[in-house]
């Protein structure tokens, strides 16, 4: 079983009144350990909702989410699940409790009544880990967005989860900022093992995922691995771009030139020029 | 633009910074009933030279000091000049008159007295809150208080309040120059002599402020319960307060000088020395 599951669940704000939302319809999708997934759709398709679903935060009105076996309804166990699975939000100013970095890191393992000393050594590797730790005894204040960003994955990884859920935590961000936190995010999956939950609209960033689930009106529109690309006339319709190398690779494809599918990033459409030019000079 | 979450924190690496910030607070609160007990200006010298000791191994800067007292000034001369023109004994003589004024001996005493108490009462907590960052006070708060939580005052809940405040100040006061500089770009006229404009230009700003501070909120609520916050219980903190040797010297110190004003105050023991010096 995976280490999260959905299992045909929906969820709809203020159920029962007039301004009722229906943000998720009946959505099944299972996430295994390890993997790097990443979650895409336009605008109020869904995504925030599923990030809240997928540890506690909301609760399906329908349908079941299990964490690590542990299904989100079980109160007594809710601690477990929010240490399993965290999520990273958006905008960096709106997730740091305290005014030291140091301090804002160790909130969650304070929170889980973990040893002084044992939280120092968390905190000192979260930083580590992040590449922020030169900037421990600081104030978040004057960091750059991708440094901020950085922070709070710090103070989610802190808790050691074994899934993190990045909710749209690159779009705040310059490019160079995304940067920064899309390395992050590869190397804690490659060298820590953590699941990755990457929700995102920018296609780019989702290419760089092991596998990808594309949400439309709180569905599952798409899902697969890199070479959903080249269904650009589906992914059109539901108003997401396709990647600008996959395009040109796909137009000059349709001139005649021999390139493989599934060219999603600059460097694939790169190599694959060069195999190409190699062959028919 | 300065960290105004900070408040005047003077960074420096010095036994003062480091003390334990509880020990910090309880001896300023007992620093400030102590200037109540002085009545002489030998009790004010020494106290001078504990605090003049105090901001020396703090490394802060006196001018630092001093500029904490402007905004006492006007409140430091009104007092002066009042106590100077019209405190006197009944059966006193002036000693210098001017226009309709009289000055008298004891309004010169006193106002020099006053001005000292002042002065003193205003340099504690001025102390205390340049070497003391708001974040390490609230934690003092919180764990002074503690035994409060046990008749079910949520102690814990303030605290967390008060840190997130400081925490959200500079963002918040970022945003509001965000806001101003929108408001201008579309005509916004904040610079209008009429009392009555000003506050109604002040609802624009008001009003998206409040918006979003009230979605920053949720946000946080969201970010926080995702990283298992559950209230006070079962917490623990990473940076445990614990008494060190220097707390303990401190402590010693300011226990001498407390027992050396109260001294001089009532010598218990009638001794003359005490008696000549505090003729002053
Ligand atoms: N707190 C809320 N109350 C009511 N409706 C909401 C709330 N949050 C989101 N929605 C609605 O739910 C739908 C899905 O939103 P969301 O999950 O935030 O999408 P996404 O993250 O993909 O932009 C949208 O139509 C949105 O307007
Ligand atoms: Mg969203």
């Amino acid at each position: 079983m995976g280490i999260i599951t959905f299992n045909n669940v929906s969820y709809t704000y203020n159920a029962g009144t007039e301004d009722a939302v229906s943000a998720v319809k009946g959505v099944s999708f299972e996430i295994n350990e390890g993997e790097f997934v990443a979650l895409a759709g336009h605008n109020g398709s869904g995504k925030s909702t599923l990030a809240k679903l997928a540890n506690g935060l909301l609760l399906p009105r329908k349908g079941r989410v299990t964490v690590d076996g542990i299904d989100t309804f079980d109160k007594k166990r809710i601690f477990d699940v929010r240490r399993t699975a965290g999520v990273v939000f958006q905008n960096p100013d709106n997730q740091m409790v305290a005014s030291i970095i140091e301090d804002d890191v160790a909130f969650g393992p304070e929170n889980i009544g973990l040893a002084p000393r044992e939280i120092r050594a968390r905190v000192d590797w979260a930083l580590d880990a992040v590449g922020m730790r030169a900037y421990a005894k600081a104030t978040p204040f004057r960091l750059s967005g991708g440094q901020k960003q950085r922070v709070a994955i710090a103070g989610v990884l802190a808790l050691k989860p074994r899934v993190m859920i990045l909710d749209e935590s690159t779009a705040m961000l310059d490019p160079i900022g995304r940067e920064e936190v899309m390395t992050v995010i590869k190397k804690l999956n490659r060298d820590e093992n953590v699941t990755i939950v990457l929700i995102t609209h920018f296609m780019e960033e989702a290419a760089q995922a092991d596998r990808i689930i594309v949400l439309n009106d709180g569905k599952i529109a798409l899902s697969g691995g890199r070479e959903i690309f080249s269904r650009a006339d589906e992914l059109a319709a539901i108003g997401l771009d396709v990647p600008l190398p996959s395009r040109i690779a796909r137009r000059l494809q349709e001139n005649g030139l021999e390139l493989p599918d599934g060219i999603v990033t600059q460097d694939d459409l790169i190599n694959a020029l060069e195999v190409c030019a190699k062959k028919c000079p | 633009m300065r960290d105004i979450s900070f408040g005047q924190y003077y960074a420096a690496e010095s036994v003062v910074h480091r003390l334990d910030p509880r020990l910090k607070l309880i001896l300023t609160i007992a620093y400030m009933v102590l200037v109540f007990f002085i009545q002489t200006f030998f009790g004010f010298g020494i106290l001078f030279v504990f605090v003049l000791a105090v901001t020396f191994s703090a490394r802060i800067p006196p001018l630092r000091l001093l500029r904490s007292l402007r905004t006492i000034l006007i409140l430091l001369l009104f007092t002066i000049s009042i106590t100077l023109l019209f405190y006197h004994n009944s059966a006193e003589t002036p000693i210098a008159e001017w226009w309709i004024f009289s000055f008298y001996r004891s309004g010169f005493i006193n106002s020099g007295l006053l001005a000292c108490r002042l002065v003193l009462l205003i340099i504690g907590p001025t102390l205390l809150t340049l070497t003391t960052t708001p974040v390490s006070l609230t934690d003092a708060i919180e764990s002074l208080l503690k035994p409060l939580s046990w008749i079910k005052i949520p102690v814990h809940a303030f605290a967390m309040i008060m840190s997130i405040a400081l925490r959200l100040i500079p963002t918040l006061s970022e945003e509001t120059h965000k806001i101003i500089a929108a408001q201008k770009a579309r005509g916004a006229n904040f610079d209008s002599r009429n009392p009555f404009k000003r506050a109604k230009a002040l609802i624009p700003i008001l009003i998206p402020l409040f918006v979003s501070s009230f979605r920053r909120a949720d946000e946080l609520a969201y970010a926080m319960d995702s990283r298992c916050y559950k209230g006070a219980k079962g917490r623990t903190r990473m940076k445990v307060m614990r008494f060190a040797w220097r707390d303990l010297f401190a402590f010693l110190v300011f226990g001498a000088l407390f027992f050396g004003i109260l001294l001089l105050r009532y010598n218990w023991w009638n001794w003359d020395w005490v008696r000549l010096i505090t003729q002053w």
